[in-house]
């Protein structure tokens, strides 16, 4: 069990202007899971680039040394064959073929260079069986959810003959069940004698699955650790370098009168007729209220928002909005910001940012009008406007004229603040702002949504993470299968008692 | 050509605050490299059929040719600039300048209409044919490339529809001038030395024109001041003027040599002025690039993507319309083969002229001067005798390599992150 599998060596790399790995030395022992942990930007992808062979021998300085052997790899093909294999963040699944075409893409099962269907789908089956996934393998990859997506990429790496697996936030977009269930499997992998390398911002989860963990700052090896008798307190210190104390602000609610509330509001699926997303669900919000909204992937809490945000999402709505105590009606995204509404996205990169514009003209992009005089926007005023959040929302860019793409998830996710913001709106809707993004980063997009709420904005905080509802809001509303199953203050509220009522119900689902 | 809006923040960047977002020395210029690349390229084309010819690209006559022979392409590049940002495509213009060059002709030659009546109702045919388009564009969701194709035979069909297998004119000497025409000598010649006589009027409206362009740059850039930007350093801010009043005045005295100002000259400048404009500062040009960049961003915005992609098109109809009764006044007569593969010489232009496949990007000066390199190609290429198969050759080489540029500037600054 002691020896080790793969010794990375004094690996620098550098890109024009950017020391991204400076002497990082990581050893991984045969048949463990190490997790690597560390904020964005600290060298978590760029080593296992390296690694993987995306970044080829050369452009690196240091050695890697894998199960005994010098390796120089000149691409992912070379890495592939010593049994390397990653499975990056977004999934490389060509999602309009099988389950089966999928897994031997690129390695087509052929004789005499027709491909053997028999031989294809059987073979695909048996490595689905390992892998847990109960599914046709000549099923289409788009008719699957994420988390089975996430296994056909595992049995794919099983059928190259994988001796080390390096998986980059796998859980990232699962729910719960899908997580635990790859987390299962992963521990089964390593029972047949297969290595891997975890990277994962869920400090539960790498304390849950992992024997080793190696903690990368700024570029840099920081320390290894046992998993034994570790705590996320430590890691995090580690990550960011000080003791968090206290992962979220102190704030002082100052709750005022209700501003906005959702009655018997029912939402049905664009794309499949006649399923109910949203049944009969309602809430109020009050000024200086934050407001949490729990629930599990699918149980509607996105679809939720989108709909009452001016019908940005599915058909068939039903229901009454009120806002200052007046029914109001919301029948388009300009309707519902007029009436003060906002809505930040979980998806910042699809739904919330033109990631080839600057940072001005994404903070602009809503409340352009108010630029604007007859129609001709005041550029140079809206230069300013963005500086000025710019500065107050402590966005890390040269300037406003930067282009949002090239941000950090934290940064981009302050624009898209600094966007909703800048409408003035009195409910903020934000739909798990702190989705992908580093430690630092969130206890700043947490101060800033404390600082919304003390000036009297209600806030509706959607999120997957429990830890962050119970840190933040005042009181938690939960949703199982499209239907509100529960409403506690914050002083009882748990996350044994949440999850219980995030599940509640579910069988009842139409 | 530098009077093209630039972003000087790039050029001049404050000191990077985090080492993440750090922009090395070496990717500004590349920045700069590829929003200037088109500019060089022409600077560079012109340079060399200038001494290939001996002088003669640049001789009086030829500059007002190019200009003239250009105009119609270069109106419709500024209406699929803005189709492109927006993440569409046309096929159709040119049947669209078939068509409603036919209409022109049938209202003025056969009917009788005065020409601005006819003129008028032309271009709201051409409004009407995009609204058509936009409608199955925007509201009904059938992708650009469908729609226009279609409309690219419809509309052809329509024209030999109206005009059978005929040409019909002559046109009205007003139309004829629009197309064809130069400004009046108003105001009597002024000896230039050893240039010889020249115009006045078209000095002084040069003259205006350079001052203008001064005084809207340096405003522009005090503002920016103003308001603690970044600007780019004073000397190169003044070499880019210098450089654009120069050309500018060049070009205009040359003109004034000849036959003073053509009149479509005057509408271009109005029409690439207010473009311009519209895209970089009005709430609509915005948005344009707002459903371009990213559609559902744009939506979960508030922008009415469907209104916006609509209207693209009414306007992409009415320059059709424009370009129609201009390509129709210049030959003196509508002709039912007219304006074919038009739409690909405009869609050259944008592409060109910097526009990304993927929408979102593209100005509506770089589409101009991506018309004006395949113009000044064509007519350099004919004034040194090569036969049409190698003009065919060079334009689409050309075509390949600007946007082989474009994509290898931007693989470069994505691979250095």
């Amino acid at each position: 069990m002691s020896d080790s599998i793969l010794r990375m060596r004094g690996i620098s790399k550098t890109f024009p202007g950017v020391r991204a790995l400076d002497d990082v030395n990581l050893e991984v022992l045969r048949g463990e899971i190490h997790a690597i942990c560390g904020e964005n930007g600290a060298g978590k992808s760029t080593l296992m680039k390296v690694l993987s062979g995306v970044y080829p021998h050369g452009d690196y300085d240091g050695e890697i040394t894998f199960d005994g052997q010098e390796c120089r790899f000149g691409g992912i093909r070379d890495s592939e064959h010593r049994g390397i294999v990653i499975i990056h963040q977004e999934l490389a699944l060509a999602s309009n073929l099988s389950i089966a075409e999928n897994i031997f893409l690129g390695n087509e099962q052929a004789t005499r260079g027709l491909i053997d269907w028999n031989r294809t789908n059987a073979a695909a089956s048996e490595l689905m069986r390992r892998v847990g996934l109960r599914e046709n393998p000549v099923t289409q990859v788009l008719d699957l959810g994420v988390g089975k997506q996430q296994l056909v990429e595992i049995a794919k790496a099983l059928s190259k003959q994988v001796k080390l697996l390096i998986l980059d936030e796998p859980t990232a977009a699962l729910n719960d069940d899908d997580s635990a269930h790859l987390l299962d499997l992963l521990r089964g992998l390593r029972d047949e004698g297969i290595t891997c390398v975890i990277i994962s911002h869920k400090l539960n989860e790498v304390l849950d699955i992992a024997d080793r963990v190696t903690i990368l700052r700024d570029g840099k090896t920081i320390t290894t650790l046992d998993a034994e008798g570790l705590t996320e307190n430590r890691i995090i210190s580690g990550m960011v370098g000080r003791d968090l104390d206290h992962r979220f602000p102190p704030r002082e609610p100052k709750i005022g009168d209700e501003v906005f509330r959702v009655e018997d509001w029912s939402v049905h699926s664009p794309t499949q007729h006649g399923r109910l997303l949203v049944s009969g669900a309602g809430f109020t919000l009050h000024r200086g209220e934050i407001v949490g909204l729990a629930g599990l992937m699918g149980a509607g809490r996105t679809e939720l928002a989108m709909s009452i945000f001016g019908r940005a999402y599915g058909t068939g709505i039903s229901g009454r909005i009120f806002k200052d105590g007046q029914e109001i009606r919301l029948r388009s995204v300009r309707e519902a910001i007029r009436h003060g509404i906002a809505y930040a996205t979980e998806d910042r990169k699809k739904y919330g940012l033109n990631l080839i514009e600057d940072i001005k003209r994404n903070v602009s992009a809503a409340g352009l009008r108010k630029l604007a005089r007859r129609g001709w926007v005041d550029d140079n005023e809206e230069y300013r406007v963005a500086d000025t959040y710019r500065k107050s929302l402590n966005i890390k860019a040269p300037s406003v004229s930067s282009i949002t793409g090239k941000l950090s998830g934290g940064n981009q996710q302050k624009v898209v603040l600094s966007k909703w913001i800048f409408t003035d709106p009195d409910v903020l809707i934000l739909d798990e702002p702190t989705r992908g993004i580093d430690v630092g980063a969130k206890y700043e997009i947490y101060t800033i949504i404390n600082r919304l709420a003390d000036e009297g904005k209600a806030i509706l905080l959607i999120s997957s993470e429990l830890p962050e509802l119970l840190g933040l809001c005042d009181r938690i509303y939960t949703l199982s299968a499209g239907r509100i199953t529960g409403e506690m203050p914050r002083a009882e509220a748990t996350q044994e008692g949440l999850m219980t009522l995030m599940t509640a119900g579910q069988e009842a689902r139409p | 050509m530098s009077v093209a809006p630039t972003n000087a923040d790039f050029i001049v960047g404050r000191p990077p605050a985090v080492p993440d977002d750090r922009v090395p020395g070496r990717r500004r210029f590349q920045l700069n490299l590829r929003q200037s690349g088109i500019y060089i390229a022409f600077a560079a084309i012109v340079l060399l059929f200038t001494i290939l010819t001996g002088g003669d690209m640049l001789a009086p006559q030829n500059i007002s040719n190019i200009i003239v022979q250009n105009s119609y392409i270069l109106i419709l590049a500024i209406g699929m600039i803005l189709v492109i940002i927006s993440g569409h495509i046309d096929l159709s213009v040119g049947s669209i300048v078939a068509a409603t060059g036919a209409v022109a002709a049938v209202l003025m030659v056969d009917h009788n209409v005065p020409w601005p009546l006819a003129l008028l109702i032309t271009l709201v045919i051409g409004g009407l044919i995009g609204a058509w388009q936009g409608y199955w564009v925007a509201y009904f969701g059938i992708p650009a490339f469908i729609v226009t194709l279609a409309g690219m035979l419809l509309f052809r069909a329509v024209t030999y529809t109206i005009l059978g297998n005929r040409g019909l004119g002559p046109f009205p000497d007003e139309v004829r001038t629009l197309s064809n025409g130069f400004t009046a000598s108003y105001l009597g010649n002024v000896g230039l030395g050893a240039l010889g006589g020249a115009d006045l009027f078209s000095l002084l409206v040069g003259v205006v024109a350079v001052a203008g362009i001064v005084t809207v740059q340096w405003r522009s850039r005090a503002g920016r001041v103003r308001y603690g930007q970044a600007v780019e350093p004073l000397p190169l801010f003044v070499t880019k003027i210098v450089i654009a009043g120069v050309v500018v005045m060049f070009v205009i005295i040359q003109l004034a040599r000849f036959r003073n100002l053509p009149w479509v000259l005057v509408l271009l400048a109005g029409l690439v002025l207010g473009y311009t404009v519209l895209t970089n500062r009005a709430v609509f040009g915005r948005q344009i690039y707002a459903v371009g960049g990213n559609l559902q961003a744009a939506t979960l915005s508030g922008v009415k993507v469907k209104s916006v992609v609509f209207w693209i098109f009414v306007n992409m109809g009415v320059l059709a319309a424009l370009a129609g009764i201009i390509f129709a006044g210049r030959l003196n007569q509508a002709n039912p083969t007219g304006g074919d593969q038009f739409e690909l010489d405009a869609i050259a232009a944008a592409f060109i002229g910097g526009a990304a496949v993927q929408g979102g990007v593209g100005k509506v000066v770089g589409a101009i001067t991506g018309g004006l390199i395949m113009g000044v190609i064509n007519n350099g290429m004919s004034l040194i005798g090569a036969p049409s198969e190698q003009v065919m050759l060079v334009k689409g080489a050309v075509l390949l390599a600007a946007v082989a540029f474009d994509v290898w500037t931007k693989r470069r600054a994505g691979a250095s992150r």
